[in-house]
């Protein structure tokens, strides 16, 4: 278990001061400038050596991504932008930082900025989190009358500004070229690329779009040393991540945690254990609702990184654990999330417009029983054709779920099939 | 979901001097020429403050920020958050319905709508005053089921709370948002599992201090707001004065033992350290007393806390300070006791 001097976000449930003075007295902004001092070069080496791996959902190495920027700007600005439009089913973690840590983000974003030469970084919210974008616009004008942003911000010479921007009710623009469209007042419908962000990004500008909790944890990565980071968790998935825990569980929790824990000890240790215990868990969405299921029986040797959940055919995502014990009508579950998805397709690509609405229905129909076995097969079919074949992952994020229930539980759709359908020949006789 | 204009539209609208004036600071975040970026957060401040969007407040938008009409009534109709038709007039009610909340109970919450508000999303009540809708993932899964009403979370909800909340909507009161089960925030409940010995130093954790702040947090935003304040903790008194006890005690109400064990029930006590303010030595006068369960705390009233009080001495003071009562009270409700937990778990 991490141990709590190991926590980056020691103010993660607000029962702190939240305040700036609170943040500085917890150790944030501390040595920013001579942080900055050390170059864009230097910065974005320590990163990669951390072995940081985006907290959005696609673990992609964050200091490779901002390495992607150019080095010299051609005379356009460059932009840092921040995802905070957290609307993956099961994800709440963002939340947290920016309503009770807001100090990380703003000074992670100090940090990053600079190691791309952007002076602007735009913080992109969902529309529904009112409060947290007040309790951030609160810590962003604390930091402007501290000198800690603006004109050379925290007395390193650099000048950044950060403005919150927000949306209006779209999980569509959590992709990162839909956020752009967005930012930039239009439609959340994602680019085509290349070209990607970092040559043509926010008003055709070089950008980067990162996830809160990226941004958040390199302040204390660059104070603490990549090693101190690298060292926790397994080879190539290491730091400390938040874990949202929802679902069945007796003590449901936002919590922050080593990379690789076991799933059994995370649930055990922080949430009180599966409702009923560990027997009478049925399944578990280990990283919010975009990827396949993992059944109980491999949940005993789940360990939550990302390279092992690859290895299982799902994925660590954005860590959001949903847990579902025996009670749980699973198809239904899964039915939900093809109905979350169909709701959020921005109807740009065929595939995902027409096909996650169909999935939906026959995934409604199968809930219920009413259906020819052989309509599984066809499902999980088309849920391969919807996969990989729009511009953006959304097709392939509301494919996965049903694959990974049919890869599963296959048996339990078949059941329910043979129930309906004998039930109806009882009551034709 | 087809999302059209109202047929019936007013004559004009207009922002509210303030809220002009948050709109031009809005539309100076973004570089010159670059105006159309400020359209999703002045259309969400028409909505605040008309309860919907209506053409002319489509087209009042798109000629301050100088863009086409059709590309403001696309990001209008596109952004689920906006409302095109006039809502319940106190509040348009989001509950959340998708899997974590749909697993924890959201079908009950949204049977709770159907029932006191209307029996169908986006239908305004009888009284004019609510509608409600079932809305995707609102970001607060670990605190599920959750409803969002004007500016505010609430959440940890059961199907009765939520009632409550609505009926004291309706009579005019704006109850605490927030968890309802007596979390301060995300944490797990009864206790920490991580970040040992973090006490509250504020009155809720972000969102509910700012609702506090603000007070009628589902009135419509006009700009003359209080900005909200600097989140600074206060230091708790480390005990409450004497005075503030009794004064929680109606005067004719004399002390009374609380129901007392002589055992812990199979021999198995529960865990009372993982009532926030109970360490082990007071956790130990309490067994001492015969008080081993959270129901026995859960039960009890002003006259037996007094006399807990009493029996404890110094240490006795934190009971109330610790509302030790109200968080035996939500872990019963919430997932039975300890006791039973275990119980489960064995079989």
């Amino acid at each position: 278990m991490l141990a709590d001097k190991d926590r980056i976000f020691t103010n993660l449930y607000g029962m702190l001061d939240r305040s700036l003075a609170g943040a500085q007295a917890r150790g944030h902004w501390d040595g920013t400038a001579a942080i900055l001092a050390r170059g864009r070069e230097k910065i974005i080496d320590d990163v990669k050596a951390s072995g940081l791996r985006g907290r959005g959902g696609a673990g992609f190495p964050t200091g490779l991504k901002w390495s992607f920027m150019p080095k010299e700007s051609d005379g356009r600005p460059h932009y840092l932008v921040v995802n905070a439009d957290e609307s993956e089913p099961g994800t709440c973690k963002d939340r947290e930082i920016m309503r009770h840590e807001p100090h990380t983000l703003i000074e992670g974003c100090l940090i990053a900025g600079f190691a791309m030469g952007a002076h602007v970084a735009y913080i992109y919210l969902r529309g529904e989190y009112i409060r947290e974008r007040e309790a951030l616009q609160v810590a962003i004008d604390e930091a402007y009358d501290a000198g800690l942003l603006g004109p050379n911000a925290a007395g390193s010479g650099w000048d950044f500004d950060i403005y919150l921007h927000h949306g209006a009710g779209a999980y569509i623009c959590g992709e990162e070229t839909a956020l752009l469209e967005s930012l930039e007042g239009k439609k959340g419908m994602p680019r085509l690329k290349p070209p990607f962000p970092a040559n043509t990004g926010l008003y055709g500008c070089p950008t980067t779009v990162n996830n809160v909790e990226s941004i958040a944890v390199v302040p204390t990565i660059l104070r603490r040393g990549p090693a101190w980071f690298s060292d926790i968790g397994r080879q190539n998935n290491s730091g400390t991540k938040l874990f949202a825990i929802s679902g069945h569980v007796n003590r449901p929790c936002v919590v922050e945690e080593a990379m690789s824990i076991p799933l059994k000890e995370l649930l055990e240790k922080h949430c009180g254990g599966v409702r009923g215990g560990w027997q009478n868990l049925k399944a578990v969405i280990p990283g919010g609702s975009s990827v396949p299921l993992l059944p109980a029986s491999l949940c005993d040797e789940c360990i939550m990184d990302f390279d092992w959940l690859r290895d299982q055919q799902t994925g660590l995502g954005t860590a959001a654990v949903i847990v579902m014990d025996q009670s749980t009508d699973i198809i239904k579950a899964i039915w939900r999330i093809s109905k979350f998805y169909k709701h959020e397709s921005c109807g740009q690509c065929t595939p995902c417009r027409e096909g996650t609405g169909w999935m939906m229905r026959v995934m409604e129909r199968l809930v219920q029983g009413d259906a020819d076995p052989s309509e599984i097969d066809v499902l999980y079919d088309v849920s391969k054709q919807i996969e990989g074949h729009t511009i953006c992952a959304l097709g392939d994020a509301a494919a996965w779920p049903i694959q990974g229930l049919i890869r599963h539980f296959r048996d339990e759709i078949e059941d329910r099939i043979r129930t309906r359908t004998s039930r109806r020949a009882v009551a034709a006789e | 979901m087809l999302r059209r204009l109202h047929p019936d539209q007013p004559e004009s609208f207009a922002f509210t001097p303030a809220n002009l004036e948050w709109a031009k600071r809005q539309i100076a975040k973004y570089p010159e020429g670059r105006q159309a970026s400020a359209v999703i957060p002045l259309l969400m401040r028409v909505q605040e403050q008309e309860g919907w969007i209506s053409k002319p407040a489509i087209e009042h938008v798109a000629g301050m920020l100088g863009m086409p009409y059709i590309r403001v009534l696309e990001v209008a109709t596109f952004y689920f958050q906006f409302q095109l038709a006039p809502r319940g007039s106190v509040a348009h009610v989001h509950v959340c319905g998708t899997t974590s909340c749909m697993l924890c109970g959201a079908e009950d919450l949204i049977a709770v709508c159907e029932r006191v508000i209307a029996p169908e999303p986006f239908m305004v009540s009888e009284d004019g005053k609510f509608s409600w809708e079932e809305v995707e993932c609102l970001g607060a899964c670990s605190n599920a089921p959750m409803a969002l009403i004007g500016k505010d979370y609430y959440e940890d909800l059961t199907a009765e709370r939520f009632e409550e909340i609505l009926e004291a909507l309706r009579r005019g009161e704006v109850p605490r948002p927030g968890p309802q089960n007596g979390r301060f925030s995300s944490e797990p409940l009864g206790g920490l599992t991580s970040l040992e010995g973090t006490r509250p130093g504020h009155k809720g954790n972000a969102s509910v201090e700012l609702a506090l702040a603000l007070g009628d947090t589902v009135k419509r935003i006009t700009g003359d707001e209080p900005s909200p304040p600097v989140p600074h903790a206060e230091l708790q008194a480390v005990e409450p004065a004497r005075d503030d006890v009794t004064e929680e005690r109606s005067a004719d109400e004399p002390a009374a033992p609380p129901f007392r064990l002589d055992a812990p029930r199979d021999g198995r006590p529960d865990d009372l350290k993982l009532l926030k303010g109970i360490g082990p030595k007071l956790e130990a006068r309490l067994n001492a007393l015969g008080i081993y369960h959270f129901d026995q705390i859960a039960s009890w009233g002003p006259a037996e806390i007094e006399w807990v009080q009493a029996e404890l001495g110094p240490a006795g003071m934190g009971v109330l300070k610790e509302d030790f009562v109200d968080q035996a009270r939500a872990l019963v409700e919430s997932s039975g006791t300890a006791y039973t937990q275990r119980k489960l778990g064995s079989d």
